[in-house]
């Protein structure tokens, strides 16, 4: 999975964030071998969206040092339930298969990126 | 180093309507924005009282619109988190995250963010039951009751669109009246769900995991009662962003940015617009009022000290 995502980056088609669910959260996101921000958002959230941008040019500039995926909470409420996710939009950094730190609301880029270098 | 001539601090409204103003006046704006453009209307779902939009618009469209605009005058909106502004001979440099910029002048937009009831509680609970945002946050409450706590319009606005979700909403009010536009107030004693707790402030919130209960006083008896939710939202007010600039410029008593009726702060050459200004009331039609006189102010001082 992670290498196929790598892979369609890399052949420079467009690509959002990498979506995981339920089924797919254990190994991608908690067996990952490097630090993995998860984007805990829904539809209904307008402040959810503009994280994306923010984002995707974190992914794009810490490359393959950290993951960014993102989880659609109405779509995945086992995987929302069980890190209690209760206001969005949640990140949380997953180091070692482990939340490490949570930004809960919408944050600037500088504030995402001094709590990430932490892990890496 | 980027040199320009008007440096916007914060794409909310105020921002992008001194951005739009900036730019037709043909000077180099940029607008230096943290997160992305919109700031604090992005957390409403309906825009009802700017004028133009019967029916109301949706803020992420407004922005769009707003951000659009002024982009077509040769206005640029720039992603960047500003931690400092210093004065550089007769400009100002700005520092951000990503980049510096060399400003013939200024203006903060830098708007407010959500005051906080600082009660026990409240930050264990941020995320967790605890929310500043109705839009984001409501439909984890489906069928369960919730409190707002305030009495203005985002309290009361709010309190209406969370019984879209909600099974019960007590809006919690120190006084006994509101304070908020007669037509919220008007929806808001119509609307069936929604539990008016006059006279009382929060004092506690409480719970394990998540938010279970709220402890009350009753500030005119002084009577404390316990009151089961699964969530409070809380619009008591907004503070002022002044970190960037308040060792530059003169401040209100409140906290607010001093400027005179054509946006000009204490510090020739940096002028203030929006919620962050000693204008006592936050609206989307001020902001963008005042942004464009602080523009249009900046535009004049431009030309008298660098034409």
């Amino acid at each position: 999975m992670l290498s196929f995502a790598t892979k369609i980056v890399r052949k420079g088609v467009k690509m959002g964030l990498l979506d995981v669910n339920d089924s797919n959260f254990q190994e991608i996101v908690l067996n990952s071998e490097v630090p993995v921000i998860v984007d805990f958002w829904a539809e209904w959230c307008a402040p959810c969206k503009k994280l994306e941008p923010i984002l995707e040019e974190i992914e794009k500039a810490y490359n393959e040092k950290v993951r960014v995926a993102r989880l659609n909470v109405e779509e995945n409420p086992r995987t929302a339930a069980a890190y209690a996710i209760r206001s969005i939009p949640a990140l949380i950094i997953f180091y070692n298969g482990e939340p490490a730190d949570t930004i809960i609301g919408l944050h600037p880029k500088a504030y995402i990126e001094k709590l990430l270098r932490r892990y890496l | 180093m980027k040199e320009v001539d008007l440096a916007i601090i914060g794409g909310g409204p105020a921002g992008l309507s001194a951005g739009l103003y900036g730019a037709r006046a043909m000077l180099k704006t940029v607008v230096l924005e943290k997160q992305s453009p919109g700031g604090q209307i992005l957390l409403t779902d309906l825009i009802e009282n700017y004028p133009g939009f019967p029916g109301g618009i949706n803020p992420e469209e407004l922005t769009k619109r707003m951000k659009t605009q002024m982009e077509d005058f040769g206005g640029e909106v720039i992603l960047d988190d500003i931690d400092g502004i210093e004065k550089n001979g007769n400009l100002w440099k700005v520092n951000g995250w990503e980049n510096e910029y060399l400003a013939k002048a200024v203006i903060i937009a830098t708007g407010s963010e959500p005051r906080k009831l600082e009660v026990p509680g409240e930050k264990k609970f941020t995320g967790r039951g605890v929310s500043y945002c109705a839009t984001c946050d409501a439909p984890f409450f489906k069928d369960q009751p919730v409190a707002v706590v305030g009495g203005g319009d985002s309290a009361v606005s709010e309190a209406i669109y969370i019984t879209k979700y909600a099974s019960k909403v007590y809006l919690i009010h120190r006084r006994d009246k509101l304070r908020a536009e007669m037509i919220w107030q008007k929806r808001a004693f119509e609307n069936p769900k929604i539990e008016f707790i006059w006279n009382t402030v929060v004092e506690e919130i409480r719970g394990e995991n998540k938010v279970k209960e709220l402890l009350l006083k009753n500030v005119k008896t002084g009577e404390e009662t316990t009151l089961p939710v699964e969530a409070i939202f809380i619009f008591i007010g907004m503070n002022p962003n002044i970190d960037l600039v308040k060792d530059i410029v003169e401040l209100t008593p409140e906290g607010k940015i001093n400027v005179n009726l054509r946006m000009e702060t204490s510090a020739p050459g940096i002028f203030a617009a929006g919620d962050v200004i000693n204008i006592p009331y936050e609206q989307v039609s001020i902001a963008v009022g005042t942004g464009a006189i602080a523009a249009m102010s900046a535009v004049e001082y431009i030309n008298k000290n660098f034409g």
